[in-house]
């Protein structure tokens, strides 16, 4: 049996890539994917855990992280829609009327 | 097998009334005639109504113990309904607002109102779960709506750089917390915050799993309530998006951020109230400074504005680390109060035009009180509350802070907060200053740059809520400090 | 990496990976050293037979593309909870029924909403 510490050190580095990806990356549609890494990790640690503590709560939590996670990308597309439309650019870098 | 009572929908009923609506004023606005889509709003605002009637009645049975629903998800207490009916009259005088602000800003799209009251609906969710999936779908309920809100304005490049800044923050923010709760249900075994106390009483002290949440789950608060260090987002997004739209943000997303933050480390995580004090004092203490200090160098209102609701999250969080029956109450009333003083002080910026634009910049209220006596007596009123000179209601609700601090043996901090009060009021006053003391411009007269006060029937109607409010509330206090002390979270 | 993390049960998915592998390198190479070599421009364009390529395959995706796509998402992650609903669905009865309708109720009226909006429109 794969010990538990296995699994959250996957899901460590996946939510740290995540995490990275959103610091230095400076195309929108690569921020949304980063962030997507992030959710992902977290269901990972929630889907180990479960399994290993015989608490089905867990999985149920993955479902509707599962949908926050798609009606979030919906709702990023389409800012990142209006705003190309608006601005013709996805780089976060020309995000700059108003200083960060 | 039956799982859901009727005991468990009559819980929720408020909620349920609020989801219906949004849906409804959703299927209605393609249903209806251009020039009626005005009775979408009176619609939303018929829904708030049935709601508020609810809730009330709800808040008056309910004093006393609290009442478990759907197998412990969720809860019908004084503290939840307490936070519903501010954030429904919150939502109903941000509509009424927004009636007359969409009209001007030529974005009067009835979705506006659907968004609110699915946001709203998210925020009651919120401040009722007691278990984190529960609360964390009601947070993101009201994140995404807010993320559309803020882009309202589609068409305006800072709108849509507001929207696109919010989403990318607000949803890295819910992903550090979501890994929060992940870590908490790993190390507890458990979601709902009963179950997660009961687990931490089992851990030993120190654990460094649970430590990493609680740090994590301070993130993703702190970013919702816009605490320093995670305030990034908050000048931008307040000052890009449309102003009815900042208000609701400023107001209402905050009360029901902080009300969940309470709920969760209070009952949740009261096992570990050591390790995230410590946290919590520095947190804190960092975001009045801030606030305080940078909202002095500001030239456009709704910036400042920004800065100061940061500083106003430094002061509420007092409340949270006192952690004891005077602290969650003082947090109550001060968010009640500052709804009143802060939406007030926004619906003063809604009715400021410059040309066809917004007059958002401090320059635009120079010389107010010489164009409309009320308006700038109104925004007196607002600057006096914020900056906590009595006797508006805004001194009020920073002394119950204070002393609540004071109670609990931490003078200190009540000291810093108390500095940085007295700084703060070098930026309010400067506002009246310039409305009082200055002529207007010699742009004064100049098509395109003159600045004029519009005022319609409804924005007047929720300046003098506001306004009586803040008066009302700094004279008369002690029925909202009753609700509020009757309507504390249960320590345990 | 300790004994007990490379179970049995595995055996016969590398079996079966490594016969597909050598499926696919023989087949290659009998096919290399068998074939006749006769290069000629007509052979090495990407399509033998059929209309001549006249540009590029990557191209801008019309901003309509993502709009479906967003729909897409919202109304395929619906599974997630139909699929786990149908399974039990037995046990839920009457309750469970509802429940879903109410379900894809609420989604019909993202639906009717997008239609009304011309959203689903392709021009």
């Amino acid at each position: 049996m794969i010990p538990l510490s296995y699994y959250m050190i996957l899901s460590a580095i996946v939510f740290v890539t995540g995490v990275v990806g959103v610091l230095i990356r400076r195309n929108i549609i690569m921020l949304l994917l980063s962030i997507e890494l992030m959710l992902n990790a977290t269901n990972i640690n929630f889907v180990a855990f479960s399994y290993y503590l015989g608490n089905i709560a867990g999985q149920v939590f993955v479902f509707f992280a599962l949908t926050v996670a798609a009606a979030e990308v919906a709702v990023g597309l389409a800012i990142i829609i209006a705003l190309y439309r608006g601005k013709a650019t996805v780089n976060v870098a020309e995000l700059n009327l108003m200083k960060w | 097998m039956t799982i859901v009572s009727t005991a468990d929908l009559l819980a929720i009923l408020p909620e349920l009334l609020v989801m219906a609506g949004g849906c409804l004023v959703l299927v209605l606005d393609p249903l209806t005639a251009k020039d009626r889509k005005d009775w979408l709003a009176y619609f939303s605002l018929a829904v708030l109504g049935a709601a508020f009637v609810v809730g009330y009645w709800f808040m008056g049975a309910l004093t006393g113990s609290p009442r478990p629903a759907f197998s412990g998800l969720y809860v019908l207490d004084a503290y939840g309904a307490f936070w519903k009916l501010l954030l429904i009259l919150v939502s109903g005088l941000v509509i009424l607002l927004a009636k007359a602000h969409l009209k001007l800003e030529e974005i009067d799209l009835p979705e506006f109102y659907a968004f609110i009251l699915l946001s709203l609906s998210g925020m009651m969710v919120m401040v009722s779960g007691t278990d984190l999936l529960v609360i964390y779908l009601g947070l993101e309920l009201m994140s995404l709506s807010l993320y559309v809100m803020a882009g309202f304005k589609r068409y305006a490049p800072r709108s849509l750089e507001a929207a696109a800044k919010y989403f990318i923050l607000g949803s890295f923010s819910s992903g550090i917390l979501l890994y929060g709760i992940s870590l908490l249900f790993g190390r507890t075994g458990s979601t709902t915050l009963a179950g997660i106390r009961d687990g931490i009483a089992g851990l030993p002290p120190g654990d460094p799993i649970l430590l990493m949440a609680m740090g994590l789950l301070v993130v993703g608060f702190g970013f919702k309530v816009a605490a320093v260090p995670f305030h990034m987002w908050t000048p931008d997004v307040y000052e890009g998006s449309p102003t009815s739209v900042t208000a609701y943000m400023a107001v209402a997303s905050k009360a029901a951020s902080f009300a969940a933050f309470l709920r969760v480390f209070l009952e949740a995580l009261g096992g570990i109230k050591e390790s995230w004090r410590m946290l919590l004092v520095a947190v804190c203490i960092a975001t009045m400074v801030l606030g305080n200090v940078v909202a002095i160098v500001q030239t456009n209102i709704k910036r400042m504005l920004a800065y100061s609701s940061i500083a106003h999250a430094g002061y509420a969080l007092i409340g949270l680390v006192v952690a004891d029956a005077a602290g969650t109450a003082s947090v109550m009333l001060y968010l009640a109060i500052y709804a009143f003083m802060n939406l007030g002080a926004f619906a003063v910026v809604t009715m400021l035009r410059r040309g066809g634009l917004e007059g958002d910049e401090i320059d635009d209220f120079t010389g107010l009180a010489r164009r409309n006596k009320w308006a700038a007596l109104v925004m007196l009123l607002f600057m006096f509350s914020l900056a906590g000179i009595p006797p508006t209601a805004g001194f009020i609700a920073k002394f119950y802070i204070f002393m609540a601090a004071v109670g609990a043996n931490m003078t200190g901090l009540a000291v810093i907060a108390v500095v940085f009060a007295a700084i703060s009021a070098y930026f309010y006053l400067r506002v009246v200053m310039v409305m009082y003391m200055k002529e207007p411009g010699e742009t004064a007269g100049t098509p395109g740059y003159d600045v004029r006060v519009v005022a319609s029937p409804a924005a007047i109607a929720v300046l003098l809520v506001a306004a009586l409010g803040v008066l009302i509330l700094g004279v008369f206090p002690d029925p909202l400090i009753q609700a509020a002390q009757s309507a504390i979270l249960p320590l345990k | 990496m300790t004994p007990d993390m490379v179970p049995a049960n595995y055996l016969p998915i590398v079996i079966f990976m490594v016969v597909a592998a050598g499926f696919g390198i023989v087949s290659i190479a009998a096919g290399y050293l068998v074939r006749p070599s006769n290069p000629y421009k007509a052979k090495l364009a990407p399509y033998e037979s059929g209309a001549p390529v006249f540009h590029d395959a990557r191209t801008n995706i019309p901003m309509r593309y993502y709009i479906i796509a967003m729909l897409f998402v919202i109304f395929d992650i619906e599974t997630v909870f139909i699929f786990p609903w149908a399974v039990i669905f037995n046990q839920l009865g009457l309750f469970g029924l509802i429940e879903m309708l109410l379900f894809i109720v609420i989604l019909l009226v993202g639906y009717f909403y997008a239609w009304k909006k011309e959203a689903l429109e392709w021009d």
